[in-house]
């Protein structure tokens, strides 16, 4: 045999998806009641007392950075849970002992860990529609964004359930770099309201570059320009593939 | 027969220092049950994991039916199905979930027919939509035989298939693999007991601290290995060895309880009957005899002493 295992990748994927079926509730309703709690928050409570930011009404203004904020939440926990459940439990002996490459078993994880988000991330948008009129100027670069976003950060989540050894670990790098990070990534504000130096310190944080694109998608506007956060993006999941492929290389945490 | 698996000077040294196979050479032949025997810590479980991808060798290689394990891994691991020694398993799906799950992972295409044979041939059929956290373990054991078998392999490797199970699946255990054998499977298995190798394989690798001592064909090992002892426990203690039995190699016991006699079980007359006569003329009672083989020690200590 040789050449590709799509047998393979799809009993990975459809087991994956199946976990999402089973705990449905976890999986979808939590997102949801939590983006509804920011839109009375936020939206609501704190957005009727502030202006239009950048031409938009802030209910409507948050909803790009809401919905990034979860692609990559959701994104991180879907991928890194998934292949630390196998190392955990020991089932990943066979996965290892399967004839399925490195990048199947990853385009497997991450695809179904993407596929999660991403429908998350539709879910929550639809959602909004019901509290604020949201409008897309560019459905073609919302969906890349959407869908990139989800795969980079799926990636990433990859990385972080194979290095980790605890659920400590597993919970680490998302509590304490990726919810600050998101939270000072312009989700609820657009940078331009920031004192100096913190509006030039946000350009250093990459979800800013997310969200801005996302929103440019939404409404034709952001803190920086589009390409730049393309750019991010895509760079960013260059380095994640790179250190994927030395991980499988070496056997990284993953054989003795 | 046609070679299906060769390992050549296959090493391990573990990152912390651990040299768990030094120097490993075996060459197993299509069809044939190889047990693998050796103490705890031996290297046996190592072993099976290099072969099967599992752990990575320090040096040396490996070839499945002529591909090399690591450049043509998809052609040498499709045809290998491997039952660890610890049972490990996503208790959240079913049964027949995760054996298709299994399948599919090695590339096969569905076989619902071939996965219920499988399943009925393992009595699984009747839980096949139980979850796995509502079986035995047994039955865990079993389902992990049935996702070692899903894609079909010709090569199967059980890590200490029989440890902790009980006889009814420990004699299916050795149906199937009489089955299978019958199929043309090639079935590599590791054992810390003689009987056990003895009983099923067709050839025996002796294995201790990392080193493959002596591989042998079993009837050969087991005539290698020839001595039995008899055991005759008395009725009444004894003192000394009586005059009349003194050309008789019989040893006493400290408490003067039990004669013991070693002979050559592959002997055509072992002079058992003889022996007993003549402990009934000396006038000596026996309450009980026992015969014991060699065990895995003796087989150490035979090595060592070169007498194997
Ligand atoms: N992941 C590991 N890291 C370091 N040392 C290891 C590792 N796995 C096994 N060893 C060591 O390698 C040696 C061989 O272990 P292995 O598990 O192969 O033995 P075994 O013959 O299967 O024993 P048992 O009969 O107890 O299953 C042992 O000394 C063990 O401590
Ligand atoms: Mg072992």
């Amino acid at each position: 045999m040789s050449g590709f295992n799509l047998p393979g990748i799809w009993a990975i994927y459809r087991t994956e998806m199946a976990r999402t079926r089973r705990t449905i509730l976890q999986s979808v309703a939590t997102p949801v009641i939590t983006t509804v709690l920011y839109f009375i928050v936020f939206g609501s409570a704190i957005g009727s007392r502030m202006h239009q930011v950048a031409g938009v009404s802030y209910g409507a203004f948050i909803v790009p950075g809401l919905i990034m904020l979860t692609l990559l939440t959701q994104g991180i926990s879907n991928a890194s849970i998934a292949i630390y459940f196998p190392k955990f439990t020991r089932t990943i002996f066979e996965i290892l002992s399967a004839p399925i490459s490195s990048m199947e078993v990853v385009l497997a994880y991450v695809g179904a860990a993407a596929t999660k988000a991403i429908l998350i991330g539709l879910i929550i948008l639809v959602t909004a529609t019901f509290f604020v009129p949201v409008q897309i100027m560019h459905p073609a670069w919302m969906i890349a964004f959407l869908v990139l976003t989800a795969l980079t950060f799926s990636l990433f989540g990859f990385l972080i359930g194979i290095w980790a050894d605890s659920f400590e670990q597993l919970a680490v790098i998302p509590s304490l770099v990726v919810t600050p990070l998101t939270f000072l990534g312009g989700a609820f504000y657009s940078i331009d309201m920031l004192p100096q130096p913190w509006r030039t310190v946000s350009l250093f944080n990459p979800v800013v570059y997310l969200v801005s694109g996302f929103r440019w998608s939404f409404y034709g506007s952001g803190d920086v320009g589009v390409a730049a956060s393309l750019i991010f993006v895509i760079t960013f999941m260059v380095c994640c593939l790179a250190l994927l492929s030395w991980v499988f290389r070496t056997g990284y945490r993953l054989k003795s | 027969m046609p070679t299906v698996l060769s390992l050549s000077s296959v090493t391990k040294i573990y990152k912390s220092g651990q040299t768990a196979l030094h120097e490993i050479d075996l060459v197993i032949e299509k069809g044939e049950i190889f047990a693998l025997l050796g103490p705890n810590g031996a290297g046996k479980t190592t072993l099976i994991s290099i072969i099967c991808g599992l752990v990575s060798m320090t040096t040396g290689h490996v070839s499945v039916n002529g591909y090399d394990i690591i450049k043509d891994y998809r052609s040498a691991r499709a045809i290998i199905g491997l039952v660890p020694q610890e049972i490990s398993l996503d208790i959240f799906t079913t049964v027949e979930d995760t054996v298709r799950f299994s399948r599919g992972l090695f590339g096969k295409p569905n076989a619902p027919d071939y996965i219920e044979q499988l399943l009925r041939d393992l009595s699984l059929w009747e839980k096949r939509s139980a979850r796995l956290n509502e079986l035995s373990g047994g039955m865990k054991r079993r389902v992990m035989i049935a996702k070692a078998l899903s894609h079909e392999p010709d090569i199967l490797f059980l890590d200490e298939p029989t440890a902790g199970v009980d006889v009814n699946l420990r004699r299916d255990m050795w149906d199937l693999v009489r089955r299978l054998r019958d199929r043309g499977v090639t079935i590599i298995l590791t054992t810390h007991y003689i009987e056990e190798a003895e009983e099923m394989a067709d050839r025996v690798g002796v294995i201790d601290r990392g080193r493959l001592m002596l591989i042998e064909g079993t009837a050969t090992l087991m005539h290698k290995l020839g001595k039995r002892r008899l055991t005759i426990l008395l009725h009444q203690p004894l003192m000394t060895i009586p005059p009349a039995l003194a050309h008789w190699p019989l040893q006493l016991d400290a408490e003067g309880s039990r004669l013991v006699y070693e002979f050559d079980a592959n002997a055509s007359d072992t002079s058992i009957p003889h022996l007993l006569r003549d402990i009934g003329a000396a006038g000596i009672d026996y309450t009980d005899l026992e015969t014991s083989r060699s065990t895995l020690e003796d087989i150490f200590v035979g090595l060592l002493e070169g007498q194997i």
